[in-house]
């Protein structure tokens, strides 16, 4: 089959930069980002199932600076995702498309998504014990 | 120019011949990971720096169990169809895209599965 050279609509710098635009594209880059967050999901899980040394490595990695930042990037990455997710939701419903609602709704998103990484990580280093 | 109605042309499910398929699945997986991911966070924040016996105690005891294996399962369909999308939508040749999508689908499967055994060793490993 023969690629036609058909018109494309045009691309993001052609665009003004605007808010939701910046929130949409990313919830997809979030999302890809997220295959290493199940990816690091499922080697945790399987660490735990092959026992203490192997779950003691993983501890390892995770503990580390790198795997902090690793984490704490997935943390805010599935957070993020998530709110913009269930406004996507909303969006499906069909409530909230105009100008002034999709704004506030970023707004909201951005902030409970900042939220919940921060609630999340006060709780685990809180648990830690300071170790 | 079609001269079907939008719903006439849905009832034929069009080129793909899967309707709203993909898209409907793409939003039930997301409805149902909002519970089960805050549920996760909430779960797991409180394990940092648990020791084995902890995560073990929790993992196998039987909510934690059910509730992670439909997480993972979840997890792995919904970066499936989201993955199919963005490749879809960048990978304009015919077989780099069929080869990538067929090599997500069996990815997100195998690590899907991995995840899943991996919980049932520990719940059921006693």
């Amino acid at each position: 089959m023969a690629l036609v050279d058909r018109p494309l609509s045009p691309h993001l710098q052609v665009y003004r930069f605007i808010f939701t635009m910046m929130l949409s594209g990313l919830h997809r880059i979030t999302g890809v980002g997220l295959a290493v967050g199940a990816a690091l999901l499922v080697y945790w899980l399987i660490a735990i199932a092959a026992g203490p040394e192997a779950y003691s490595t993983a501890q390892a990695l995770f503990g580390s600076w790198l795997g902090r930042l690793v984490l704490f990037g997935v943390t805010l990455a599935l957070f993020y995702h998530l709110c913009t997710g269930v406004r996507h939701l909303l969006w499906d419903t069909g409530w909230g498309y105009d100008v002034k609602t999709a704004n506030a709704t970023g707004v909201v998103a951005v902030v409970v998504a900042v939220g919940l990484t921060l609630i999340t990580w006060i709780v685990a280093y809180a648990m830690r014990g300071g170790s | 120019m079609s001269m079907r109605s939008p719903l006439a042309r849905v009832r034929g499910l069009g080129s793909a011949k899967g309707g709203t398929h993909h898209w409907w699945v793409q939003r039930l997986t997301s409805i149902a990971l909002v519970p089960l991911v805050l549920w996760f966070a909430a779960s797991v924040a409180p394990l940092a720096g648990a020791s084995h016996a902890e995560v073990v105690a929790w993992l196998a005891s039987p909510v934690p169990a059910v509730l992670t294996i439909f997480l993972v399962v979840v997890v792995f369909h919904h970066l499936k169809l989201g993955l199919e999308v963005v490749i879809e939508d960048y990978v304009p040749v015919v077989w780099q895209r069929t080869t990538l999508i067929i090599c997500v689908t069996f990815g997100c499967i195998l690590f899907g599965a991995a995840g899943a055994f991996a919980v049932l060793q520990v719940a059921l490993g006693g």
